[in-house]
């Protein structure tokens, strides 16, 4: 994947986490009057939408080490106040001492919480859940417009094997894994929004807790099928001069031509690393909010990307905010994956006579495999020791 | 098509055999907050 297209994702994500980029700032206040305390200036600029600037409350936490000595008058406050210590609280500018242990309990505030809660409930479902509506409608749009794709005068009726009993189940059970995937992680994201006003919370209720325990286990089996299916082909997918050609021939799609491919055209190619690197990023977040707060890892990514590319990402995140980095994440790389998806399973089911019998059966129509892979066929049948042009083995 | 419903069915063995199996190692994460030590709200 291109670097510089996953720097401009992530600092997508972080500047949509940043809200202060959607608001004005609010006017310079005068506090004199409340001995630099909130003002009612400040509460009405918050209430108009206002980026005000906190760091008059968030940096008057008090010091200790400034306390008057005990001998002068009021010396044994210790320097700090009820009002700084309960500041201090709130930015999470304390060291607290607890009983309870955990990477995220000695975090008794943090108000990031309502930044992801937009950012999930709003552009994330509008933005996620609008592509794939649109690729559905585009592809229904394609298939009225370029009709099914079908093989030049009529299949051979011989047939070569396309793909083993091995690797056909490795393909079903990533794709199984990943559309149980796909349906329960909509059900999450989309279910408050759209099946509670329908279905009502209590059976919503049983429908997300099914979904919670199908999504968190069948990820393990998405994983041994992405770990699978890349041992499998990835030898095959290494992108070559060949691919340029059938790019530049668009597949063949609009003109009707058929350009040269070995296994996997240039398409295929595509959505296999598409599928890989987007399924390791997908399956590393799932990891982490599979196990909460135990595998932080946006923030050490972020320094890597500021040491690499000089941006500003930031370094220092909350054990709550690592999670809800991860828990958006997910959801813009699954959405990428689905797209993908989809247009996959159309051309390999009804968009392409033939093709979906590579992964049915694995015996793929000789003329078919002819006409979309010719140098693959070229290479099998010289292995058998079949000369061209005279008929394939079943 | 024996692959393809094969894999379902195993797809569906590892969902639900990942549990007890992750539980083994003291992985579980749906049993965290779930032990009769932790405390409930309720």
């Amino acid at each position: 994947m291109n670097f510089k297209a996953v720097t401009a994702a992530l600092l997508l994500v972080a500047s949509l986490f940043n809200t202060s980029w959607a608001n004005e700032a609010a006017p310079v206040v005068d506090r004199t009057s409340t001995g630099g305390a909130q003002t009612l200036e400040d509460i009405m600029a918050r209430q108009a939408q206002l980026n005000v600037d906190e760091r008059f409350r968030s940096e008057n936490i008090g010091d200790p080490s400034r306390a008057k000595p005990i001998t002068e008058q009021l010396g044994t406050n210790g320097g700090t106040s009820d009002s700084e210590v309960y500041r201090a609280i709130r930015y999470n500018e304390i060291d607290p001492s607890l009983q309870q242990r955990g990477p995220a309990a000695a975090v008794l505030i943090q108000d990031a919480g309502m930044p992801w809660y937009k950012l999930r409930e709003g552009p994330v479902i509008t933005y996620g859940g609008g592509a794939l509506l649109g690729i559905i409608g585009l592809l229904i749009i394609f298939y009225f417009v370029r009709g099914r794709i079908m093989i030049d005068g009529g299949p051979a009726g011989t047939t070569i094997e396309r793909f083993k009993a091995i690797e056909r189940f490795g393909h079903w059970l990533l794709a199984g894994s990943f559309i149980a995937l796909g349906i329960t992680g909509l059900l999450t994201l989309m279910g408050r929004k759209f099946l509670i006003p329908v279905m009502g919370p209590e059976a919503f209720a049983t429908l997300a807790a099914g979904s919670k325990f199908i999504h968190n286990n069948i990820a393990w089996a998405f994983m041994i099928a992405l770990a699978m299916t890349f041992v499998m082909w990835v030898a095959h997918n290494i992108p070559n001069k060949l691919d340029i050609k059938w790019l530049l021939a668009g597949g063949g799609i609009f003109t009707k031509s058929h350009p040269s491919a070995k296994k996997f055209n240039a398409g295929q190619k595509i959505i296999f690393w598409t599928v890989m690197l987007l399924g390791f990023s997908v399956s590393l977040s799932g990891l982490s909010l599979l196990f909460p707060f135990e595998l932080p890892m946006f923030a050490k990514t972020f320094a890597l990307i500021n040491s690499v590319a000089g941006t500003d990402l930031p370094t220092v995140l909350l054990p709550h905010e690592e999670m809800q980095y991860a828990n958006i994440w997910h959801s813009i790389v699954a959405f990428v994956m689905m797209l993908a998806i989809i247009a996959h399973i159309y051309i390999g089911s009804v968009g392409m006579e033939g093709a979906f019998d590579a992964m049915g059966n694995g015996q793929v129509d000789l003329e078919w495999a002819r006409q979309h892979h010719d140098l693959w066929v070229a290479e099998v049948e010289a292995k058998q020791g079949i000369g061209q042009g005279k008929g394939g083995s079943s | 098509m024996k692959a393809m419903i094969s894999a379902f069915v195993i797809a569906l063995v590892i969902a639900f055999a990942a549990p007890p199996v992750l539980n083994e190692f003291g992985w579980s994460s749906a049993e965290r907050g779930s032990s009769a030590s932790s405390v409930r709200l309720n």
